[in-house]
């Protein structure tokens, strides 16, 4: 594969330039390619190849970021890195938020978290405004099953977040049949409550839109006939975890 | 001049000549609130909307139109008064005798009104039908008598679509405000004063046109004043109090759609003004909240109910009934202080009182210094109704002051002192295929323009592209003014809009400008982007002629942002309008360009072949200046940035994007929804955008609106400037909106 200096280039899925539902106001998005999870109900697909994706200099892509304040500023918005996972970068990505933090714009990563917490990711952490974390599964039987890795990380991970006062927005997708038991999310509950860094917990109800994508690279899509979880269903959820 | 009626007001230049701006100034109260004054609609007006409703529904089953007098050749008083429920009604007075009922405007073309009379199952009185093919020449005769081959080719080979030289080419204001503030009396004799100073000694042909022109001004306000009169109504003198000034201007519009149908008839800028009258009444304990609420639901209803009587043609154009009853809302004054007044809310709010509706066409003029109240107040709307369009009022103050007000979709135009002389467009995607075939049209084979040197190479070369494209653009330019030329003369020779311009400046004060536009935009520069930045091979036919392109490998597309592309499209816009200012126009009017197309985008792409950008041979163009569906891939504010660098002083008539987006991806609740939409407007505004439209819906409620129509009656949606009845759009049309302008994030 091509070498490429791993600080200031990145492989890029493709970036959203009015992203609004990934952190607070408007937020520039940067999809990061390459994932190692295997989530079942994935709908970025296309994104877990480390070796696809466009390279692009972090002068490039802060010239670009910079081309938007009109809107991320006002809005009390920021740059959110997501995927992929993003923290298969780090390299980059603590040039990125460093440069970011220089120019006044907020920093955001959606990670699974699952990664272990070296000297890079402490430095990157200490860059990031906040941390979109989705909890795969909080039972790790379960989780093995649905995205091929132990919760181990994560939940480390979370832990860490909360030691060190990182603001967190937990993630959980409620995908029917999968991840709304009502032990599993109780159980869930207490974890989330064990933490004192979270700001706001986000249910993300499962939807099949991503399918396609699958389709489009010759893989099967693993969760045929699961249907999307409804508004009751995210209520239902809504009421255990008691938000 | 003074009058009774002026007593509560403050005075000023404006009561020494006319100036309503002055009085505007003088007299109007700013308001920086939220919505929660407003009221919600009366009894009164839910059943007199429920008659409107049940109308439209009859329309709607009637395949498109109620009922037309084919009889009266309609005239500012052709007509008995007309009422809907007249004891109900506030505000009164119909464009005919009944409501609904379409009138004949023969003075436009003959054969036009016969075609759309009988395409609704309808014939011509015979009598009008003789007088009009026999005694009385028309608009349209007058262009087709005077036309050039080269305008012929040009206008059939859809180079120059949707010429107004068959239908009324609308886009100017009367400023019927005058017609509430002074009375018909002052403004005639004001007129008389004119034809004063247009006593001359040296009596050329212009200054008998003009004498002439006022003349028939002067008869037209004559007419405004029997016509209102048959209402019960003395509209001689100024309007003494709200309900009475909401009439008189609606009077001076009414009067308008009676006389002229234009392609684009708007109202201006009127809720700021009325606001005074409003507000005054309410001091005075004349008037509740509710009850001004009141006024405005029936004067907007009335609004809701003009009707033109058009040609199969012209709705493949631009359907669903548009008239672009266009009413600029809001802005901020030269002085600093907000135009938003309690009436911005309340015209808005028959958005809630009577539902959505794509008229008027409510047009707000956003300044990042609206007060925060209004910009959440109208996001909001827009959320729930995608019915309001957004223009860059911090742009056009520079140049236009605070009294401007759109015609049409975005042709901003200082009201009472300006007008245009509308020209529709030139489709710059086929001029640049005709300048890789040397003239010949890609679908016909047809040599349209002179012949020159085509492209001979396989693969097509940047710099000999442009060197020809700029050739072929030079040609379009001049045919291209020749007809406007050829159009307005006539148009003002045979149905010259008398009312309207009565209700301006003195003819030597307005300005008029030659108001050109570009079709094709993002095809012609994501083209040229391939043909630079990848390889482009021709493929002829049999006969040589270049029919297809391959392209092989990436090129960078409009709407992401990316100066190598978007420069192309900023120079496109500079160069062309150079061109047409070589021309000598009509009237000296002065050039300007317009990025807009309504729906036409989908008609010129019909008649447009393959182009180099790999879009296929009838396919839509993108509406306005929207990049084409698809080649966005950096989300909306890409876009938005790639649009907001179409320079503005080289495109003043307007550059138009329709924007639209679910809710979902506009925000996770209705707080955030608001907030992002209106940081976006303000960073889209400061960042010198122009115009958007803003929808915001679900693909699968406009599938479901496809297939059953009767479930959604009011259901609007904005493309490129209008704002239409999703149900009324050709199948077509739908299917264009629902592909290219929405996109699920995914």
């Amino acid at each position: 594969m091509e070498k490429y200096d791993k600080s200031v280039f990145a492989k890029i899925h493709s970036i959203e330039s009015f992203g609004t539902v990934d952190g607070p106001g408007i937020r520039f998005v940067i999809f990061m390619q390459g994932c190692m999870l295997k989530c079942k109900y994935c709908h970025n697909r296309d994104t877990w190849d480390v070796h696809a994706g466009n390279l692009i200099s972090l002068e490039d892509l802060l010239a670009k970021i910079e081309r938007y304040k009109n809107y991320i500023l006002p809005s009390g918005g920021g740059v959110t890195v997501t995927g992929g996972e993003p923290l298969l970068q780090v390299k980059f990505l603590i040039n990125l938020f460093k440069e970011l933090k220089k120019r006044g714009i907020p920093t955001a990563i959606d990670t699974s978290g699952m990664v272990n917490i070296t000297d890079e990711i402490k430095e990157l952490l200490s860059y990031t405004d906040l941390v979109l974390l989705d909890i795969k599964h909080i039972n790790d039987q379960k989780c093995k099953d649905l995205v091929g890795f132990s919760n181990k990380r994560e939940l480390a991970f979370a832990r860490y977040l909360s030691d060190n006062n990182i603001p967190v927005w937990i993630r959980q997708v409620i995908i029917h049949g999968y991840t709304d038991d009502k032990e599993d999310l109780l159980e869930l509950k207490k974890f989330i409550e064990s933490l004192n860094n979270v700001k706001k917990v986000e249910l993300m109800p499962y939807h099949e839109l991503g399918k396609f994508k699958w389709e489009n690279l010759g893989f099967n899509y693993e969760l045929e006939g699961v249907p999307a979880a409804t508004s009751e269903d995210i209520g239902r959820a809504k009421k255990i975890l008691g938000i | 001049m003074n009058f009774e009626q002026w007593k509560d007001f403050t005075t000023g230049k404006w009561t020494k000549e006319i100036d309503v701006r002055d009085f505007i100034q003088r007299n109007y109260t700013p308001y920086e609130g939220d919505e929660s004054f407003l009221e919600g609609a009366t009894e009164r007006t839910k059943k007199l909307w429920d008659d409107v409703l049940a109308l439209y529904e009859k329309e709607r089953e009637n395949g498109g139109v109620l009922d037309a007098d084919t009889k009266t050749p309609s005239a500012v008083n052709a007509y008995e008064a007309g009422y809907i429920d007249k004891d109900l009604e506030q505000i009164v007075g119909l464009q005919t005798d009944a409501p609904l009922k379409r009138a004949i405007m023969p003075n436009g073309g003959i054969r036009i009104v016969e075609k759309s009379a009988e395409s609704y199952g309808l014939k011509v009185d015979p009598e009008v039908d003789y007088i009009y093919h026999n005694l009385r020449k028309t608009h349209n005769d007058g262009v087709f008598s005077v036309y050039t081959p080269d305008i012929r080719a040009a206008r059939s080979s859809h180079l120059l679509t949707g010429l107004p030289d068959g239908y009324g080419r609308g886009r100017i204001i009367g400023d019927y405000r005058r017609v509430a503030l002074y009375g018909v009396d002052a403004l005639i004799a004001e007129k008389k004063e004119e034809l004063d100073v247009l006593n001359v000694d040296e009596f050329t042909e212009d200054i008998i046109r003009e004498r002439e022109e006022v003349s028939d001004q002067i008869k037209a306000l004559n007419d405004l004043k029997a016509m209102a009169e048959k209402y019960g109504f003395d509209i001689s003198v100024p309007a003494k109090n709200a309900k009475e000034a909401i009439q008189w201007l609606y009077f001076g519009y009414l009067g308008a759609i009676k006389d002229q149908n234009g392609a684009a008839m708007s109202i201006g800028r009127t809720s700021t003004f009325l606001d005074i009258y409003i507000e005054n009444d309410l001091k005075k304990g004349l008037l509740t909240e509710k009850e001004a609420q009141e006024l405005m639901d029936h004067f907007v209803m009335k609004l809701r109910l003009v009707r033109f009587l058009r040609a199969p043609e012209y709705n493949a154009l631009f359907s669903g009934d548009p008239v672009w009853v266009t009413e600029s809302i809001g802005g901020m004054g030269v002085d600093g202080r907000t135009l938003v007044t309690k009436n911005s809310f309340r015209i808005l709010h028959t958005l809630n009182t009577l539902g959505p509706a794509p008229e008027p066409n409510l047009t707000v003029l956003w300044s990042t210094r609206l007060p925060e109240g209004f910009k959440k107040f109208t996001t909001k709307l827009s959320i729930k109704t995608s019915s309001i369009q957004y223009e860059n009022d911090d742009l056009m103050r520079v140049t236009l002051g605070d009294d401007y007000g759109i015609a049409c979709c975005v042709s901003a135009m200082r009201i009472g002192k300006q007008m245009q002389f509308f020209g529709a467009r030139a489709n710059l995607a086929k001029t640049l295929l005709y300048a890789i075939n040397g003239g010949r049209d890609e679908l016909s084979g047809k040599q349209v323009a002179p012949k020159f040197e085509g492209i001979t190479s396989e693969y097509l070369d940047y710099d000999e592209v442009m060197q020809k494209f700029d050739t072929m653009m030079e040609y379009v330019a001049k045919i291209y003014i020749k007809a406007l030329n050829a159009i307005h003369y006539m148009h003002d020779k045979y149905s010259y809009e008398a009312l309207e311009m009565a209700l301006h400046d003195r003819n030597e004060d307005v300005l008029r400008t030659m108001a050109c536009g570009i079709a094709g935009l993002s095809v012609v520069v994501d083209s040229l982007s391939a043909i630079k930045y990848a390889k482009v091979k021709t493929i002829r036919n049999d006969d040589g002629l270049v029919v297809d392109y391959k392209i092989e490998g990436d090129f960078p597309k409009f709407g992401n942002d990316d100066d190598r592309v978007d420069q192309i499209a900023v120079n496109l816009v500079k160069t062309f309008l150079n061109k047409l200012q070589k021309h000598q126009t009509y009237r000296h009017s002065k050039h300007t360009l317009s990025i807009l197309t309504i729906t036409s985008n989908v008609v010129y792409g019909k008649n447009t072949g393959n182009t180099p950008d790999g879009r296929r041979a009838g396919e839509p163009f993108g509406p306005g200046a929207n990049p084409l569906h698809g080649r966005d891939t950096n989300g909306s504010l890409a876009v938005l940035n790639s649009i907001a660098k179409l320079p503005y002083e080289y495109s003043e008539d307007g550059i138009s994007y329709t924007f639209a987006i679910t809710p979902a991806a506009l925000g996770k609740e209705e707080n955030a929804r608001v907030a992002n939409l209106v940081n976006m407007l303000d960073g889209y505004f400061a960042s010198t955008g122009h115009h958007i439209n803003v929808n915001v819906f679900d693909r699968a409620l406009l599938l479901d609106a496809m297939d059953h129509p009767e479930k959604y009656p009011q259901l609007t949606i904005r493309v490129s400037g209008y704002a239409v009845n999703f149900i009324k759009l050709t199948r077509e049309q739908q299917l264009d909106v629902i592909n290219r302008t929405i996109q699920d994030r995914i």
